[in-house]
């Protein structure tokens, strides 16, 4: 069915007791043209694009739990492309790209708002830092630009730029392009829209093994739910891509963290845009419902526990009560973790692997979600070209070895 | 936040005094050798990691105690501390694993 406002209207009609399943449950096929392990966003996305733009259906998306219940249903959803190298700006402004027409291609309200991003600069070196990213934008044609405090201030009423501020605000960068969107809207979303055209979704289904022959090409997944054959094969599973590859045989240069975020109990509109302080450590927008949505740092250590140590969240708080006195009373409702792949360069992998059949997307680390629709269409142009696109081709394994790094972590801090 | 138990102070710390120092009994070759690496070899070093689900081998720092690192096996998925030992001792076998679990 088609949503649309007639559709809505019917539906009230009836206490909104009729509505059809959005996608339906299957069960495995014997084999596949593609599998993609990993109901995330940029898994089910894939599997959408596989179809949509490559013709490719007979696809299934292998999901071990329920589809964004990984790092798409635990993120902060901040979108932006404000990052400093070309090859950043490549794809992660192809993302937002996709991201403009997402609702619409979907049909279904992803709630992309482009609120604005605007991130602080609390010394000298955070401005010149800050100025450069603005100016490296323009050059790749990303909107980014520079605002006095009084611009700031004019933008974001509630934000003290008194100069006597332990740390006082000396400027920041605003994307306006940028901003959030609903997680679970774009899992559901993309899986509703794959399903249509064919793919099966299939959750509570983990993959165990990853079966080559003995050309060292793939063949297939044992899975909970069986063998599945399936000449191609996308890893898409965020923190877990380190097990998947050992499964082919194949280590990567990825550790996976903890990473937390918080809620407040909501509050009347306060928060007009999202605000990031990397010298403050600290980032936070306003949800539509009114929470105050709070992210924090990884963990020190490596894990798989999807749950971190309190003095993190702690050191969070602190960091937004310094920026935000005015939030000093609020109540944190909830708080949660997910486990996120870190690369040396802080940057991603998308492409080919050393085995025949077996594609992969990894590394986004703490900030993949504002990537999900580019990774997606460049995860399904590489399998179905067996070949990555030129927006994906520097983000291949390669570069560990030959020392072509995307170092974004110099460049980004530690925010994303 | 973890309770750690420091082998050199032989006493269970918080967290908060210690830094996590990456997987352990990954050996850096030496100057000689670093001339001879291939570049596939000096990337396994440098970047490639186990990133084990399951029992890992790591490094910490007992930064704001002893100031001694150390090597100690947690497991990834329950954070939970098998056991902790002195630098210098080699990856514990799968036997002396189960022993100290029990
Ligand atoms: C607290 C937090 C805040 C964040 N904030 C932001 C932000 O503000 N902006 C931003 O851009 N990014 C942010 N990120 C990062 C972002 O969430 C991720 O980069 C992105 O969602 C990754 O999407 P994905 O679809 O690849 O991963 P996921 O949504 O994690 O999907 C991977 C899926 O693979 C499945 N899987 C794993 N192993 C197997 C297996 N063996 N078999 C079958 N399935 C398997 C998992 O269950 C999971 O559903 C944040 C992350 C966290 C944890
Ligand atoms: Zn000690």
């Amino acid at each position: 069915m088609k949503y649309s406002a007639v559709s809505l209207f019917a539906n009230a009609l009836s206490g909104h007791k009729n509505w059809p399943e959005q996608f339906p449950d299957k069960a495995p096929k014997k084999e596949y043209d593609v599998i993609i392990v990993g109901g995330g966003g940029h898994g089910l996305g894939a599997a959408y694009y596989l179809a949509k733009k490559h013709g490719i259906t007979n696809v299934a998306v292998l999901e071990k739990g329920w589809i964004g219940g990984g790092n798409t249903g635990r993120n902060t959803t901040i979108i932006r492309s404000n990052y400093l190298f070309d090859e950043s700006a490549g794809i992660y402004d192809h993302a937002v790209d996709l991201w403009d027409g997402l609702s619409q291609e979907l049909n279904y309200n992803v709630m992309f708002s482009k609120r604005g991003v605007l991130m602080l600069a609390h010394n000298v070196h955070d401005v010149q830092s800050f100025q450069r990213h603005v100016h490296a934008n323009r050059l790749n044609g990303v909107d980014n630009k520079w605002l006095t405090p009084q611009q700031c201030k004019d933008f974001l009423p509630i934000l003290d730029i008194s100069e006597d501020r332990r740390y006082p605000v000396m400027g920041g960068a605003l994307q306006m392009r940028a901003g959030t969107a609903r997680h679970d809207s774009v899992a559901w979303g993309y899986a509703r829209a794959a399903s249509k055209l064919g793919v099966d979704i299939i959750q509570n289904c983990k993959v165990t093994g990853i079966k080559r022959g003995a050309d060292g090409a793939v063949e297939g997944v044992e899975t909970e739910k069986g063998y599945i054959g399936a000449k191609k094969i996308g890893v898409s599973a965020a923190g877990n891509s380190s097990v998947l590859m050992e499964m082919a045989g194949l280590r990567f240069p990825l550790e996976s963290y903890p990473l937390q975020a918080l809620v407040s109990e909501p509050v009347k509109p306060v928060l007009n845009c999202v605000v990031m302080s990397n010298a403050v450590h600290a980032y936070i927008s306003q949800s539509d419902k009114g929470e105050l949505v709070i992210g924090a740092g990884t963990d020190q250590y490596t894990s798989y526990s999807q749950r971190g140590a309190l003095h993190i969240i702690e050191h969070t708080l602190m960091s937004i009560c310094e920026i935000f006195p005015i939030f000093k009373r609020q109540r944190m409702l909830r708080s949660w973790g997910g486990i996120v792949d870190v690369t040396p360069d802080r940057s991603p992998i998308v492409g080919k692997t050393p085995v025949p059949g077996l594609y992969v997307n990894c590394g986004w680390g703490t900030g993949g979600f504002k990537a999900t629709p580019g990774a997606a269409d460049m995860l399904a142009h590489t399998i179905a070209h067996d070949a990555p696109h030129k927006i994906n081709a520097p983000f291949n394994l390669d570069r560990f070895v030959g020392g072509r790094l995307i170092d974004e972590a110099a460049a980004a801090a530690v925010a994303h | 936040m973890f309770e750690i138990h420091c082998p050199y102070c032989d006493e269970k710390r918080p967290e908060i005094e210690f830094a996590y120092a990456g997987e352990a009994h990954i050996v850096r070759p030496n100057a000689q050798d670093q001339g001879e690496m291939s570049d596939a070899d000096w990337s396994q070093y440098m970047f490639i990691r186990d990133n084990v689900r399951g029992e890992h081998c790591e490094r910490w720092w007992h930064q704001h105690g002893c100031n001694m690192f150390f090597n100690a096996v947690r497991h990834t998925v329950t954070d939970k501390f098998v056991m902790t030992y002195k630098m210098g001792k080699s990856r514990p076998t799968a036997k002396q694993i189960a022993d100290a679990k029990k």
